[in-house]
């Protein structure tokens, strides 16, 4: 019989869809081995059409982006009630990913500074969007809230896998869906499509003693081609992040970014970064260890870029 | 209620832990506000330590370990020194006071300076006042999820 599943997009950019989508000819497999109840980006359909479907009718539901607004968590909750089993898929639904980012500034903070003071916007009489309009008779039109803090999916519902990664690598999502068809699932809660080691142990350049005395910018100098970023002072968050995507932004000279999320048990990936960053710079003595660490621009997005919202803290204290 | 400071000390096993013992023999009197921790050298303390620490709770995290030259394990504290001095930079923007962590140098004789410590920190915390992160985080999303209907019926009168 016939699988049925759902993909669907919360605080996404909709990469993850295109990353379903980059499958190429495998799509057609997938399309073979499961009907496509659901999906905003590639079909039409209606949530009521969700809402008629009995409670656990969906075999798997993929759900990818963060949940930032009431709609978000309104469909997490309903896909949840239909889903046999809820996949967390890519660094937003998992971490929060960069909209998770938004845990820096408050709700009022973000709507003012994206419709009344970007230099792009003419917005004179400072016209916000209204969560709820009723404005002439007959109308009573509604907008989703935007909400205050970020949310990881499993900060909402209960989620069972998660298959991480910005996106998450093409193949992996196939063999992630692979498990699913073929009753395959491994405990609840675990990562799938991705290695259980960190990108270091994966990852093609040298490594020996790490040394840092000063951090550059991936603009700043152009790395060698053979030693590991980190001891050439790039930040590169190999060390703290899940093996996986296979070390696509490595083999393209770009220290890893840590879109692959934490390691099992990590209860903090950006923490844990900056722990490593900091025990391997050189200096001994106070002054010149804040002269290393004068280089590191923004350390607390660099290190959370994609995990804010999943970290211990979660958000700025107000 | 006044505020009682909650502090957790993560004390290093061959110094400050040691002079905290010291302190206690010595019977110096010093503020009982720190929850020690021993570790077997400050480098073993994670950042991940603190953060959960203030978390979970705790006003200030106190870092104890050898003076520099003298770790047991040769470079241990200077780790922690960087990782000190990392994380007191990106606590301003959790919007956490950064003097809410301390690293200290107290060797195993200095049983007087541990209770110094101890009692100037624990002074410090006083008046930063209680940190209240998970509170703060808790009320920081209870805006989220109103749902229109609720507001409307609340407007209305009329149940959903």
């Amino acid at each position: 019989m016939k699988l049925k599943i759902g993909i669907y997009w919360g605080a996404a950019c909709g990469g993850c869809d295109v990353a379903i989508l980059d499958t190429h000819e495998k799509l057609l497999e997938i399309a073979d081995k499961a009907d496509i109840y659901l999906w905003p980006l590639a079909t039409d359909f209606k949530y009521s059409d969700v809402r008629a479907m009995k409670d656990g009718s969906l075999d798997a539901v993929l759900f990818s982006g963060g949940v930032r607004n009431s709609e978000n968590e309104e469909i997490a909750k309903l896909l949840r009630e239909k889903a046999k089993v809820m996949i967390a898929l890519g660094a937003c639904a998992q971490g929060g990913g960069v909209p998770g980012l938004a845990n820096m500034y408050t709700r009022e903070e973000i709507m003012r500074r994206a419709y009344i003071e970007s230099e792009s916007t003419d917005n004179k009489e400072g016209v916000v969007p209204l969560e709820r309009s009723t404005a002439g008779p007959g109308y009573d039109l509604e907008l989703p809230r935007l909400y205050n803090t970020v949310k990881t999916l499993s900060q909402v519902v209960d989620v069972d896998y998660t298959i991480p990664g910005c996106p998450p690598a093409s193949l992996q999502i196939y063999s992630a869906l692979g498990l699913v068809w073929d009753d395959m699932l491994p405990k609840k809660g675990a990562v799938i499509g991705a290695g259980d080691r960190a990108l270091c142990e994966e990852c093609p350049r040298k490594k020996s003693e790490k040394t840092i005395t000063h951090i550059y910018r991936t603009h700043e100098k152009l790395p060698d081609a053979e030693t590991c970023f980190l001891e050439q002072g790039f930040i590169c968050l190999g060390v703290a992040t899940r093996a996986g995507c296979g070390s696509r932004c490595i083999k393209s000279w770009t220290p890893c970014r840590g879109c692959y999320g934490p390691l099992d048990d990590v209860a903090d990936q950006g923490i844990k970064m900056l722990g490593a960053l900091a025990s391997v710079i050189e200096p001994k003595e106070e002054a010149a260890i804040n002269a290393v660490l004068d280089s590191v621009v923004d350390p607390l997005r660099t290190f959370h870029r994609f995990s804010l919202a999943s970290s211990i803290l979660r958000r700025r204290k107000e | 209620m006044t505020f009682e400071p909650k502090i957790v000390g993560f004390l290093c096993n061959w110094c400050t832990y040691t002079g905290a013992d010291l302190a206690g023999t010595a019977r110096v009197k010093y503020s009982p506000n720190v929850r020690s921790i021993r570790v077997m050298c400050s480098g073993r303390v994670d950042p991940v330590f603190v953060i959960k620490a203030l978390y979970e709770g705790a006003d200030g995290v106190l870092i104890g370990g050898c003076h520099p030259g003298d770790c047991h394990y040769l470079e241990g504290n200077y780790k922690a020194l960087r990782r000190y001095l990392l994380l007191r930079r990106i606590l301003p923007e959790y919007g956490i006071e950064p003097e809410r962590i301390r690293l200290e140098w107290v060797s195993a004789s200095e049983g007087e300076r541990f209770g110094h410590v101890v009692d100037e920190f624990t002074e410090e915390i006083r008046k930063l006042g209680p940190l209240r992160i998970k509170e703060s985080l808790f009320e920081s999303m209870k805006g989220d999820l109103v749902h229109h209907d609720e507001e409307r019926s609340a407007q209305t009168g009329e149940a959903r």
